[in-house]
């Protein structure tokens, strides 16, 4: 063993070191081994300790997060989360990252970045019904952000469209500290019956090992520890042929056989390809079952010439997946394969020798023992430090800052910016209602998609404000949790688990390190207290160009349950003469807002403060009320305040709706329009309803005015005597919808 | 009446389309793969919508040499009932069971979004049960909807009352605003000479169920089943 | 050997491709550019054969799927 095939580099120290592992990580490896590694062997051990794929740099923060519940099937440590979702199924769902290689080619890193997801959820034999996105673009004013924004939705619209998923929602949003970093955070939900899910495991020795999907390629080698493991510098152009190609109609019949194989009872475990390939497939389904894996790399079905073990090992070839089947059913497996024309080929078979060994052309070109390599990692502790600049960007004295003078005229630019106008000319590109399920679509608080079969609707979103983040990591970070589930709550479901997708800078920086554990914390601090389980998520670190990190994203991804499907609610004013009302209390905290960075160009401020124990209170008094059919329309105060909310509730696609709100006198006058005080739910109702509104508010324990109704053409928001805001629906409504499509000319 | 929906590799909306005509109007139905030969006794032939073979070359293209094309030919000729919906239009568009061609939307992007349609034609089983010029709401979904014909075909159609559907706005007037992808004459669905094969771009499969917002595609359905 | 197909959008034809590319050329200063037309080109690596065989063969092939002909005008040459 270990005579360097023909134009094999020697492993030395450099080379090592070239591969992104650190010195002592490559004594590591020879103390495992025994020996010098091979190359293939240094590959396969570079790329299952890089950051992506080994988390040494999050593993120790994250295991603070709560990840247990009743409703939990499968936590972390799986290709996806699953619950409970009643009826003997299950919702499986998981939200990833792809920020880096979109950056470099926009269109087929999100497209990629859909397929690999989609994949993690079918190899659990889940069906996927829905997606997501959380998408951060740097300044609008750069030179590279329209390229960016229109590849990206481009390359999700193309793959999740073609394969037939509908994508339901998500969010946008613009910064500077993303001009050289985007993220695209991916999320989908899948379903599965619940006594039927399948894991990557590789059980039973003799046990034979599937090759499935498309042939493999050169796409991406080292994808996952150069590109994810690794900040940009300025000459990201050149990392262009590290970028995966998707093929969604390859990866259309890859799902069909998937889930047909599935209903039988030939598979063992199944994952899928996805960084590191057939590396990282191998050593974890092993490694899950304490078994070993034999390969032969000759068997395995290459694109390309002269393709190299090092190479096959490595390659990030899209839509393949490994799959351990019954020995004996091969022939049968095949079959199934065949029908829907893909090449099922046996690459190897289950050992208990507890190695990964590889053969190519004879030769012995790897031979690793499973557990060291899976769970022999590095773990760090990367030191922490609170950075310099956290206190002075606390303060906001508000004595120095003039009040709204034209409170209209501040609408309408909040409206008409970036991060708060309409995303129609973004998810009109996505097909959202195939599958006919989709029972609230794109614009309101959360997608709502039934399941056939079952009473029951599911409502998915995905949140974070990662300026809160930055000013708070803590704070930032429980708000995120709350808002997701605020967000749930007004489609009347219930929380019941969620993802995340933590996006930071270069974890070798104390400050960055303190903010992801920062959050970490707030994400877990909510969670206890809302009882909300993480079941899986994914850490994105490095996303850093020449020393700049963006905001720390802490990107949630949540999924509830609407007990009756007909119940599901959406935002917008629906019937003249309702009333409307706000449950929870009217705030003055212009702190980390949206109109504070607009109009006064500061990004300072305490967070505004969230009281867990009041937002549980609100939600559950919308919930109620619209499980028992008492509101026309919930939609919760976000980015942009009180005015902003107010204004999308008049944009009911079917047809503008105006209202006439009176707020008391008192407040500064800008923090009452445009702060983004949190456990905030406006509702409307007929008036006949209010009484019972208000039992239930009482009975929650939830503060609830009444502040005004709906009606007429025209919002009229009154402070006191004054009216402040009255314009009507058509002209706020203009600059939000124009907004989006006039910037992408 | 027996449903026989389609399957081709890359078929997205069979299951959709399944659920309208045997959970909703609770006819009969069944898959019929693209490689088989035989229709299993259907009455109605479903094309659905998807991107068959990945919609690649065009979208269509490589459909339309299925052995069950084959099939579906013969039982067109027939008489038989056989509607096409989106992907399902461009099928049968390319298999030459419909005249012109579905291209690329004016704006090039895909565009998912209600549109409104006005009933040009109920001189077809699909659409017997429609008044004429009754203004629908349907969804669309597609990126290479745009129709085209030559000139002599669009006239054609026209004076034999071959458009079953076009776009139009709430009104059921005709305007380049309401028609959402460029095509010629406004023109989103279409008959063959005979009036029993239909192809439409819009989703009728997407709007037959109160839940979902919407159930003006239903009467597509409850006319051919003869309700 | 390979051919080279080249498959064009008919004149008459709505080519919103083109007409887009050519808006784009434009907004970046080659205004001097009067048309685009975007089409397709297909190489098929096909056994050696006879000049007249291999005409008839890949002209069935452009008729029968490489293009559509209401839409599409194709050409092809014959390369190494």
């Amino acid at each position: 063993m270990s005579t360097p095939l023909p134009q094999e580099p020697v492993v030395d120290l450099q080379l090592a070191l070239s591969h992104g592992l650190t010195q002592e990580e490559f004594e590591k490896v020879r103390a495992i081994l025994g020996r010098t590694p091979s190359f293939t062997e240094l590959g396969i051990f570079s790329v299952m300790w890089s950051e992506h794929c080994s988390y040494k740099s999050s593993r120790i923060h994250l295991k603070r997060f709560p990840t247990t519940g009743a409703q939990v099937l499968q936590g972390p440590g799986e290709n996806a989360g699953a619950i409970d979702i009643g009826g003997g199924l299950a919702a499986v769902f998981k939200m990833e990252s792809h920020n880096h290689p979109s950056y470099v080619e926009p269109y087929q890193g999100a497209a990629t970045g859909v397929g690999g997801i989609l994949r993690d959820i079918f190899t659990m034999g889940a069906r996927p019904i829905a997606s997501m996105n959380s998408l951060r673009f740097g300044s609008p004013d750069h030179p590279r952000s329209k390229y960016l924004v229109g590849g990206v939705v481009a390359g999700i619209a193309g793959y999740g469209n073609c394969i037939g998923i509908p994508t339901v929602g998500g969010e946008v949003m613009f910064h500077p500290s993303y001009d050289g970093n985007i993220l695209v955070n991916v999320m989908n939900l899948g379903i599965a019956h619940a006594s039927r899910i399948f894991k990557g495991q590789a059980r039973g020795p003799g046990n034979t090992v599937f090759y499935v999907g498309s042939r493999t390629g050169r796409d991406g080698i080292h994808g996952a520890s150069l590109l994810a493991s690794a900040s940009f510098e300025a000459d990201s152009e050149s990392k262009r042929p590290t970028v995966q190609v998707g093929d969604p109609f390859a990866e259309k019949l890859l799902l069909e056989a998937c889930l047909e194989l599935m209903k039988t009872d030939y598979v063992i475990g199944i994952q899928d390809m996805g960084a590191a390939g057939l590396t990282s497939s191998s050593v974890e389904m092993a490694g899950r079952s304490g078994t070993g894996i034999d390969l032969d790399l000759d068997r395995v079905p290459v694109r390309e010439e002269k393709m190299t073990p090092y190479e096959m090992m490595l390659s990030e070839s899209q839509e393949r997946m490994l799959v351990v089947v019954r020995r004996g059913t091969e022939e049968k497996v095949r079959e199934i394969f065949r029908k829907w024309d893909l090449e099922g080929v046996a690459v190897g078979e289950v050992t208990s020798t507890g190695h990964l060994q590889v053969k190519f052309r004879g030769n012995r070109v790897a031979d690793i023992p499973v557990k060291p390599i899976a769970e022999g990692a590095p773990i760090l502790k990367r030191p922490m430090a609170r950075p310099a600049n956290a206190e002075g960007d606390a303060r906001l004295d508000l004595a120095r800052i003039k009040d709204v003078a034209h409170p209209a005229k501040a609408l309408k630019g909040l409206l008409g910016s970036l991060n708060l106008c309409s995303r129609e000319w973004i998810y009109r590109q996505y097909d959202h209602m195939v599958r006919s399920n989709t029972i609230v679509r794109p614009g309101s608080d959360a997608a709502v998609i039934r399941i056939k079969g079952s009473s029951h609707a599911l409502a998915l979103t995905t949140d974070c404000n990662s300026r809160y983040c930055y000013l708070d990591p803590r704070a930032g970070a429980r708000i995120a949790v709350a808002e997701a589930s605020r967000n749930l709550a007004c489609s009347g479901a219930v929380a019941q688990a969620l993802t995340d997708c933590l996006n930071f800078g270069n974890p070798e920086r104390p400050e960055v390190m303190w903010q992801f554990s920062e959050c970490v914390d707030g994400i877990a601090e909510a969670c206890q207290s809302l009882e909300i389980p993480v079941i899986s998520g994914n850490v994105s670190f490095y996303n850093e160009t020449e020393g700049r990190g963006i905001l720390p994203t802490p990107t949630i991804g949540m999924v509830g349950i609407i007990e009756d499907a007909r119940s599901a609610m959406h935002s917008y004013f629906a019937r003249e003469g309702d009333l409307i009302v706000l449950l929870g209390t009217l705030g003055e905290e212009l702190g980390g807002s949206e109109y504070l960075s607009q109009v006064h160009n500061l990004e300072a401020g305490a967070v505004p403060h969230l009281d867990l124990a009041r937002e549980e209170a609100v939600q559950y008094a919308c919930i109620d009320a619209i499980t028992e059919g008492l509101v026309a329309s919930a939609h919760d105060c976000a980015e942009g305040g009180l005015a902003v909310a107010l204004a999308e509730c008049c944009f009911h696609p079917q047809g503008l709706l105006g209202a006439e709100v009176v707020l008391p006198a008192g407040k500064r006058l800008d923090a009452l329009l445009f702060g983004e005080s949190q456990s905030r739910i406006l509702v409307s109702l007929q008036k006949a309803s209010l009484p019972k509104l208000e039992k239930i508010c009482q009975e929650r324990d939830a503060p609830f005015s009444v502040l005004g109704t709906v009606g007429g053409n025209r919002l009229k928001i009154s402070v006191g005597q004054d009216a402040e805001i009255n314009a009507t629906v058509a002209e706020l409504r203009k600059p939000w919808s124009e907004a989006l499509p006039t910037w992408m000319v | 009446m027996k449903f026989g929906i389609v399957v081709f590799p890359g078929s997205n909306c069979e299951h959709d389309c399944y659920h309208v005509v045997k959970h909703v109007l609770r006819q009969d139905a069944s898959f019929l793969w693209h490689k088989e030969k035989n229709l299993a006794r259907s009455d109605c032939v479903i094309l659905p919508g998807g991107f068959a073979h990945g919609d690649y070359l065009r979208c269509g293209a490589m459909a339309k040499f299925s052995p069950i094309m084959e099939t579906v030919s013969r039982f067109a000729a027939e008489g038989g009932p056989v509607v096409g919906i989106c992907n399902g239009f461009q099928i049968l568009a390319e298999a030459g069971l419909l005249p012109g061609a579905l291209i690329r939307n004016r704006t090039l992007h895909y565009l998912c979004q209600d549109v409104y349609l006005r009933t040009d034609s109920n001189a077809s089983p699909f659409t017997r049960k429609i008044p004429h010029g009754k203004v629908l709401k349907m969804p669309i979904g597609h990126g290479e909807g745009c129709y085209y014909a030559d000139a002599k075909t669009l006239s054609r159609l026209e004076v034999e009352g071959r458009i079953a559907f076009r776009y139009c706005d709430a009104k059921g007037n005709l305007d380049e605003e309401s028609n959402p992808n460029g095509s010629l004459k406004s023109i989103a669905g279409v008959l063959n000479e005979r009036g029993n094969v239909l192809g439409l771009m819009p989703h009728p499969d997407r709007c037959a169920e109160a839940i979902l917002g919407n159930e003006d595609g239903r009467i597509l359905f409850e006319s051919v089943i003869g309700r | 050997m390979k051919v080279r197909v080249t498959v064009m959008v008919k004149k008459g034809v709505l080519d919103p491709q083109g007409k887009t590319i050519l808006g784009s050329l434009h907004q970046l200063g080659y205004k001097e550019v009067t048309d685009v037309k975007a089409g397709k080109l297909l190489e098929l690596s096909l056994p050696k054969m006879g000049k007249a065989q291999l005409e008839k063969k890949v002209k069935e092939m452009c008729d029968r799927l490489l293009a559509n002909t209401i839409i599409e005008d194709y050409e092809f040459e014959v390369g190494e």
